[in-house]
């Protein structure tokens, strides 16, 4: 046997434990930090037929969220405002502006803008967008500070887990309904007055976070 | 009393002059007195003869059925669950009954590899070898059916408690996690096992090697063996600590088993003799499995000399004992039923026996609790082809009992409105069908390359070893 295996063979099962063990090591933190939507999905920003910024009309103007996003707290979906909402301004201020010459011209054919979706939750996830706006989740929660982005992108990593730290720990998280869409709005008396306002908020209102599979995948 | 203890010290110690045992003649269990050399041999050629003909037959039939499976599991995959017959109210199928029909052919293994050993069984150094490969591949072919059930199979690692981005864990109360725990573990325990009794005989394997490659490649698996006395003394500690402690296994792993049942509310499962009748079935159907693998292996490499038929006896007469076991369990499943006095519980048994899976029902009894009763006759023992004939029978009931228990209660569920029949599709019986070419090829592998019986350990137990046989 001595002639199958040179010497320094006698040395190779602990060197070949060892590379697994790193191996190992580097395949999960990898998986970890890349293969997770903190990676894969935050920082998505598509580019959009007409470059619309927040940081602007939101930040500096004051528009409210709801000016455009008008039904978000009737309906589970947050609509995307159409032209006719944007020309309610733009049909007397920048008229001639060649941005905005898709929204003049979406306007006038009926046709609507084509906006890049950033935000989608899959066929099998129910989410409600006004159940939540209802109950005291600010938009900030989800959708980052848009109020503060040129170019709207994706800030949230909305894995499953993501949604459960909030449905596990509603009271972190809940504010007064009136600063919902106040992105700026912290709790004046910091982290401990947030926790106690936010259990008084989940005991008058009932908030009851669905932790149940079937309370997202009908 | 007092008089009694006066007595005590009048009576003679209980030392008898002369110890006269009783010299009840043992049967050999190596017959014609083979040497060493000869056992070496005999099963080394076999790994180093040129590949048998009938052995490429075998194979690429194997092969052929094993396509099936896969045939079967991609459609699956592509398709969906669907594809299987499982529909209201039968949602389980021939999905649980296969995987509990494989895991409980699995046990044999263990059983002869552990148990026998503590208990000093030495007739099971001719068989642990094969059997204990026949479990692993066993397992295999079970571990088929669950983890294709989940439908989405690339999800299947949410099986297991690994944190992931969905916050969600497995749910520890139920028994199919239990499952996953209970036969991985004993996978990997039964493989360990396997491969620590191979390191000597595969560096015996190593050193009769011609070839560089050979010589590389079981020089690799042998670890360093170099039969020293120090190698064997940790290597017997080694053997019997993992024999220690896979013994629990044998019992635990198809009571967790019976448990995907019995902790259910259905009449017809709910029942607290599932563990120990699921075990015995298991031992029942695993020694069915070996015997139906060793006997046509021992006639066509002439191993005559190695199974004898005082191992044939052994094991016909664990089945024989087994299978009364799994008969008295039906009688008593309907004794509870009468006794218990609830209306459902007697509806599920007098429905198994005489409703709409009578057929199956009496297929089941015939071939588990009437065809063993033949091996109390010595003849029938002695006649090869008859017990391997009663093998397959028991290997057959064996999967209609897992038949029988899944789909009679789902199909006579509480409310009549949901009554129903179960047929399995096409792909169920595809996917099924092919285990078996999965189980052959991977059982047809080991008998190629590695050694079928642990030479070592059977050298130990050969009247040769014994230098002082016939004195006492």
């Amino acid at each position: 046997m001595s002639n199958v295996f040179p010497k320094w063979s006698n040395a190779l099962p602990l060197k070949i434990i060892v590379f697994v063990f790193i191996l190992a090591a580097a395949v999960v933190s990898g998986i970890t930090y890349y293969a997770t939507p903190s990676y894969t999905r935050v920082g998505y920003e598509p580019v959009q037929p007409v470059p619309y910024d927040h940081s602007f009309h939101v930040g500096e103007l004051g528009l409210d969220c709801r000016y455009c996003h008008s039904k978000v707290e009737e309906s589970g979906h947050a609509n995307i405002p159409a032209s006719s909402t944007c020309m309610a301004c733009h049909s007397m201020i920048k008229t001639d502006s060649e941005l905005l010459e898709p929204v003049r011209a979406s306007f006038a054919s009926g046709e609507p803008l084509p906006w890049v979706r950033v935000h989608q939750t899959p066929d099998y996830v129910y989410f409600n967008h006004s159940v939540h706006v209802n109950r005291g989740v600010s938009c900030v929660e989800c959708h980052g500070e848009v109020n503060k982005m040129e170019i709207v992108k994706h800030d949230q990593p909305m894995s499953m887990g993501w949604c459960l730290e909030c449905h596990r720990n509603p009271e972190e998280y809940l504010r007064p309904i009136a600063e919902v869409t106040n992105l700026d709005w912290v709790h004046p008396g910091g982290e401990k007055g947030q926790i106690e306002d936010g259990k008084k908020f989940v005991e008058e209102w009932n908030v009851n976070p669905p932790q149940s599979c079937t309370g997202c995948h009908r | 009393m007092a008089s009694a203890h006066a007595s005590i010290e009048e009576v003679e110690p209980a030392i008898l002059d002369e110890v006269n045992p009783v010299d009840i003649p043992r049967p050999a269990l190596v017959d014609n007195d083979r040497s060493f050399s000869w056992i070496t041999d005999k099963i080394c050629g076999i790994v180093e003869e040129k590949t048998p003909t009938w052995w490429w037959v075998c194979f690429v039939l194997a092969c052929g059925t094993a396509s099936f499976t896969v045939m079967g599991l991609v459609y699956l995959v592509s398709t969906g669950t669907g594809v299987w017959g499982l529909a209201n109210p039968a949602n389980w199928g021939w999905a649980i009954v296969n995987f509990v029909f494989w895991i409980g052919i699995g046990h044999a293994g263990t059983l002869i590899s552990a148990i026998l050993c503590l208990l000093r069984q030495k007739w099971r150094t001719s068989i642990n070898r094969a059997a204990e490969a026949m479990t692993i591949f066993a397992v295999v072919c079970a571990g088929i059916f669950p983890v294709f059930h989940v439908g989405r199979v690339w999800m299947a690692w949410f099986l297991f408690p690994i944190p992931n981005a969905n916050a969600i864990w497995p749910n520890f109360k139920s028994a199919l996690l239990w499952d996953v725990f209970a036969v991985s573990t004993y996978g990997t325990v039964s493989v360990l096992f396997w491969y620590v009794g191979l390191i000597p005989d595969l560096a015996s394997v190593r050193d009769r090697a011609t070839s560089k490659i050979r010589q590389f490649l079981y020089g690799i698996f042998a670890m360093g063996w170099r039969g020293s006395n120090r190698q064997w003394s940790n290597y017997e500690m080694c053997y019997l600590l993992l024999a220690g402690l896979s013994t629990p296994l044998v019992l635990s792993v198809h009571t967790i088993v019976s448990f995907d049942f019995a902790i259910s509310l259905l009449p017809g499962w709910h029942t607290t003799i599932f563990p120990p009748y699921f075990v015995a079935g298991a031992i029942f159907s695993g020694f069915g499995m070996v015997l139906t693998l060793m006997l046509p292996l021992r006639a066509i490499y002439r191993l005559d000399d190695l199974i004898t038929q005082y191992h044939i006896d052994c094991m016909t007469k664990i089945i024989l004992a087994t299978g009364t076991m799994v008969g008295y369990a039906y009688g008593m499943e309907f004794f509870i039923a009468a006794y218990g006095a609830n209306d459902f519980e007697i509806f599920a048994f007098v429905n198994r026996a005489f409703g709409n899976y009578a057929w199956a029902y009496w297929i089941m009894i015939s071939c588990n609790v009437i065809s063993p009763q033949f091996f109390w006759f010595k003849k029938i023992r002695e006649n090869t082809a008859l017990v391997w004939i009663i093998t397959i029978f028991v290997n057959i009931g064996m999967w209609f009992e897992r038949f029988v228990i899944a789909v009679t209660t789902l199909t006579r569920d509480f409310l009549p409105s949901s009554w129903g029949y179960f047929s399995p599709t096409i792909v169920d019986i595809f996917t099924y069908v092919g285990t078996f070419g999965v189980f052959s090829v991977l059982f047809l592998l080991f008998l190629r390359f590695l050694p079928l019986m642990a030479m070592a350990e059977i050298k130990a137990v050969t009247p040769q070893a014994d230098a002082h046989a016939h004195k006492h």
